[in-house]
């Protein structure tokens, strides 16, 4: 079996760079809604994880 | 001499039947290559010859013949094995895996499998040896009817209610009926979802049903089949499509989404209904005094 490791946030994208801090997550940041949307749907495909809406204008790709 | 040949050839031939029977690709999918049909068939024909060969051995007062079988429980545990490396390594390039809970239950079947080849062939060559070879061809055929029979485990419709649910979201959160299923942020993704979704509720009949669909390799088993029987909207940079089964924590309900490609709801619902229980999954709470008083 492969292992692998789950539930682990490989990135975070954020319209506010003020909501987020330190982590071993890389931090992008987007313009507007437009380019964070755009920014999260390369990172999910690329990484094979799946976005989720922190609901605060911040976004995180998350392996599960 | 010709009681050996009676008994043998008959003991084997419906050893090998047995084994050709309940060897049909079914719901699992599984074995789908003829490579695979020669492999069992094979382990079939050798148990089919030791179980035959055993009650006219004796009889001779071979007592070493006996050993022979314990000798091919050896073999039998290690097509368990086989079966398990086997699924286990295709699951990793699985779309929708099987889950390790399935894959334990298919080869634990498959062993066991064996072992009915083996006690039907002894059954049909002891009666052709100690009696008729007409009354071993009637047992043997009753036997058949027996193995397929009691070896029908449950399914899924029989312990749960399956009903369509609402697919609906709040905000990024999306929700069968009422039950949370998870959070997706791209707007792309929930319009596919709000599209394709098909939302599913399963609502256990008792206790025992509740702890059945609470075992997520049950719950991994579902989605399985119902993704390979009706195709699944997904590849492998899209994991949001993923059917997803979680759990109403106050009832024990047990929510599903998925988004296949044949878009047919009754379909859907058939295809869960006849996922089979898998008997790692089988806990039966209402059978210890605990769990039964709880119950009410």
């Amino acid at each position: 079996m492969a292992v692998s490791i789950n539930k682990l946030i490989l990135a975070v994208v954020t319209l506010n760079h003020d909501l987020v801090s330190g982590g071993g997550a890389p931090v992008f940041l987007a313009e507007d809604q437009a380019e964070l949307d755009r920014i999260s749907t390369y990172l999910s495909r690329i990484t094979g994880g799946v976005t989720h809406d922190l609901e605060n204008g911040v976004y995180i790709v998350v392996r599960h | 001499m010709e009681k050996y040949t009676a008994a043998t050839s008959l003991g084997i031939a419906f050893g090998v039947i047995t084994r050709y029977l309940v060897l049909r690709s079914d719901y699992r999918q599984y074995p789908g290559y003829p490579h695979g049909y020669i492999t069992h068939l094979s382990l079939g024909l050798i148990a089919a010859v030791l179980g035959a060969l055993a009650i006219p051995a004796l009889a001779e007062k071979e007592f070493t013949a006996v050993t022979f079988l314990s000798l091919a429980a050896t073999q039998f545990r290690d097509v368990r094995e086989m079966e398990r490396k086997t699924l286990a390594g295709l699951d990793l390039t699985n779309l929708v895996s099987r889950g390790p809970d399935y894959i334990e239950d298919i080869s634990r079947i498959f062993e066991a499998r064996n072992y009915l080849v083996m006690l039907i062939a002894l059954l049909v060559g002891g009666v052709a040896y100690y009696t008729h070879y007409a009354i071993a061809l009637v047992s043997g055929g009753l036997a058949l009817i027996g193995a397929r029979y009691l070896m029908h485990g449950r399914v899924v419709g029989q312990v749960a209610q399956v009903r369509p649910g609402k697919v609906h979201f709040e905000g990024p959160n999306l929700f069968v009926e009422d039950i949370h299923m998870m959070n997706l942020a791209r707007e792309e993704v929930r319009q596919q979802v709000k599209k394709r979704g098909l939302g599913v509720i399963l609502e256990p009949f008792d206790d025992d049903a509740r702890a059945i669909l609470g075992n997520s390799g049950q719950r991994m088993a579902i989605a399985h089949d119902a993704s390979v029987q009706l195709g699944i909207y997904k590849d492998v940079d899209t994991a949001e499509f993923t059917p997803l089964l979680r759990r109403d924590l106050d009832t024990g309900r047990v929510a599903m989404i998925i988004l296949p490609l044949e878009m047919d709801l009754e379909c859907l619902l058939l295809a869960i209904t006849r996922v089979p229980v898998l008997e790692s999954a089988i806990n039966r709470p209402l059978k210890s005094r605990a769990g039964y008083r709880a119950a009410d």
